[in-house]
């Protein structure tokens, strides 16, 4: 029998309070403890086998606790149960080579998918799973909720007030599932202020701050110099301006990270506007500050930008923009992460990016047998919402086309996200882009997945842009025709070397295929001349001055 | 890598001249390529000279080759490519690229 006495109601907090006392020997003035101290700091609060939270995505990086934690003793701090939305620091692996860290449990790890593939092979790793950010952040607040939470903040004043500011990102969500179950927030700032821009982060959900040496890492990752873009990537382009965004009026919009999409950016303000569809397209997007998108945004087209992140370079360009960017009462940027990928799973008529390989199925992931990449938030717009109750006409045309709606819904109106992947039949050194399986099973197997990491699943995918043309898969009324669709559009790889020119013929009476012919579209004016801004000194031009790109483009 | 060297002979259906007596476009960068079109009695064929450094594509270069002659219908013409490592996307485009900058040069 349970007495009384014997159930505890508080027992997390209890055991807070007794990290908090251990540590107390390191804080000095308020909140503050010295960057010297922070090893000790970190051994003091953490236990073995905590969930522990190391902010870090595919920008921004608290990459001095990263540091930090690397070494602490791991006969004292071992097999932590790492929660994180990236891997992207050398340090981030390190955790696992010497034992302080054991599971993780992400979203994303480009840089480091190879090094990644590899721990697993070798038993240093163990991963839980691998998550969308949406997904990742909604376990934190069931299953996954960190004890230990160490984020990065530009500023903090003395109480514990943090500035995350242009690149908020994931601070909020990470600090709030970690302080409202009685966790332990560690924030690395770049300075100590007397009075912070504004508040992102109340003090009272912040117990430690430590000023870290060096300013936090930023990832220039949105950048793409225009210099790079190739013609083919401008006729991709012309086919999505044309055979997609005209054709369904789209309004609503995410651009996947690529030279794809800047190409699409960088023609607005010339193609577009010479098919007469500014203002009929393009006007909203959920989007990073894209500095490819200057010269629509300055052309008229862009009414507003809801920004995941920040861009290294684009702050005053942005700060200059309040009309378009979502800025705060001090006028700088907030980003929100977890609110703009909400904003990008309910609110958008259409996803569009680029992958790394298709199936005969129409699957498509950027894994490949010897990295794990993982997703990031792609997957979370590359879907169609289920959960979406309200109507725009791109969205209900889509799933009037659709050809399963009889079937699924009894014919009761529905809308779909377009779920585009634009996709080069052959990349560079002649890597298809179309195969039979995805590597992504091989992957699973090797790593031993429950799932093959798939980015963008079959029935979620509406269109396939190539060089060939579009395939306007919902339009298809079963598999057999789905995957026709997609032998045309798949040019000289071993799937499209399988087409049958008779049913291709067929799909394009039908408009499930459109070559670029069918759209009225001449192959041979992609060409560079078309973009907007060449290089990255024509955006810059195009920003008034106000945009400054990083060191590594600033090549004039 | 060793470059290798691939010979292609078409007929199209309706035979049709090229425009010029010479021409060249393209550069061989990276992921591209240059193309020289000379015209010549060939007897209503059109030949090809591939050098490239990509092996195992033979089939596929005869494909977008042919397709090109298919959609064109030129003869009497030599054509030579160097490639360096150009996709068959690339391939096409820049070969109808040259015929249409061609077209328009013999215009005046």
């Amino acid at each position: 029998m349970i007495t009384e006495e014997s159930v505890s109601w508080d027992s997390l907090l209890q055991d807070t309070r007794a990290r908090l006392a251990a540590a107390a020997p390191y804080v000095q003035a308020g909140k503050q403890v010295a960057a010297a101290d922070a090893v000790k700091l970190l051994e003091a609060v953490l236990r073995p086998g905590d969930k522990v939270n190391l902010e870090g995505d595919n920008q921004k990086q608290a990459d001095f606790l990263a540091g930090c934690l690397c070494r602490v003793d791991p006969a004292q701090v071992h097999d932590l149960h790492m929660v994180q939305s990236v891997l992207s620091l050398d340090r981030h692996l390190d955790l696992f080579d010497k034992g302080i860290a054991k599971k993780l449990d992400f979203s994303f790890s480009g840089p480091q998918a190879g090094r990644l593939a590899e721990y697993v092979r070798a038993g240093k790793l163990e991963i839980g799973a691998i998550h969308t950010y949406l997904e990742l952040y909604g376990r934190y607040f069931i299953d996954l909720t960190p004890r230990v939470a160490l984020v990065a903040a530009y500023s903090a004043d003395r109480n514990g007030n943090l500035y995350t500011g242009a690149n908020t990102e994931d601070t909020p969500v990470i600090v709030e599932a970690t302080k409202f179950k009685q966790g332990i927030v560690i924030v690395q700032v770049n300075e100590i202020v007397d009075q912070v821009p504004r508040v992102d982060i109340p003090a009272d959900w912040v117990d430690f701050i430590i000023q870290s040496p060096q300013p936090f890492y930023i990832e220039p990752l949105f950048t793409r110099d225009p210099a790079l873009i190739t013609d083919a990537q401008i006729l991709r382009a012309m086919m999505v301006i044309k055979g997609i965004y005209a054709e369904y009026g789209l309004q609503r919009l995410n651009h996947g990270i690529g030279f794809d999409t800047a190409a699409i950016e960088l023609l607005l303000p010339t193609y577009g506007e010479e098919l007469g569809l500014k203002g009929k397209i393009c006007s909203y997007f959920a989007l990073n500050p894209h500095p490819t998108l200057i010269p629509a945004i300055e052309s008229g087209w862009v009414r507003s930008v809801c920004c995941f992140g920040g861009e290294v370079g684009m702050e005053e360009y942005v700060k200059a923009r309040p009309d378009v960017f979502f800025i705060g009462p001090d006028g700088t940027m907030r980003s929100n992460r977890c609110l703009a990928q909400t904003a990008g799973h309910y609110a958008l008529d259409i996803f569009i990016g680029g992958t790394l390989q298709i199936d005969r199925y129409g699957n498509s992931s950027t894994a490949t047998a010897t990295r794990i990449a993982g997703f990031g938030g792609a997957p979370n717009m590359g879907c169609d919402a289920r959960g979406r109750r309200h109507a725009t006409s791109g969205w209900l045309r889509c799933g009037e086309e659709y050809g399963l709606q009889q079937e699924m819904t009894g014919g009761l109106p529905r809308g779909k996200r377009l779920v585009v992947q634009l996709q080069e039949t052959f990349r560079e050194k002649m890597t298809p882009g179309f195969v039979e399986e995805l590597d992504a099973v091989q992957l699973a197997k090797n790593a031993g997945l429950a799932l093959p990491p798939v980015m963008i699943y079959s029935d979620d995918l509406t269109h396939i842009v190539t060089e060939e043309g579009i395939a306007y898969l919902h339009k298809c009324a079963d598999m057999q025709e789905r995957m026709a669709a997609i032998r045309a559009v798949a040019g000289y790889t071993d799937i499209g070397l399988q087409e049958d020119p008779q049913e291709t013929a067929a799909l394009r009476k039908r408009g499930i295929f459109k070559t670029a012919e069918d759209l009225g579209i001449d192959p041979a004016r992609a060409n560079r001349s078309l973009l907007a801004a060449k290089n990255m000194r024509e955006l810059v031009h195009w920003s008034k001055g106000l945009y400054t790109p990083p060191a590594r483009f600033h090549n004039w | 890598m060793a470059l290798q060297e691939l010979h292609y002979t078409f007929r199209a259906t309706e035979p049709q001249p090229f425009p010029l007596g010479w021409s060249h476009s393209g550069v061989v960068g990276s992921g591209d390529m240059e193309v020289m079109f000379e015209r010549c009695m060939l007897d209503g064929e059109i030949r090809f000279k591939v050098v490239t450094p990509v092996r195992g594509f033979e089939r596929v270069w005869e494909q977008v080759l042919g397709r090109f002659v298919n959609e064109t219908n030129l003869a009497d013409v030599s054509v030579e490519i160097n490639d360096n490592n150009a996709t068959p996307v690339v391939v096409l485009m820049r070969l109808r690229q040259a015929l249409k900058e061609a077209r328009k040069e013999a215009e005046g």
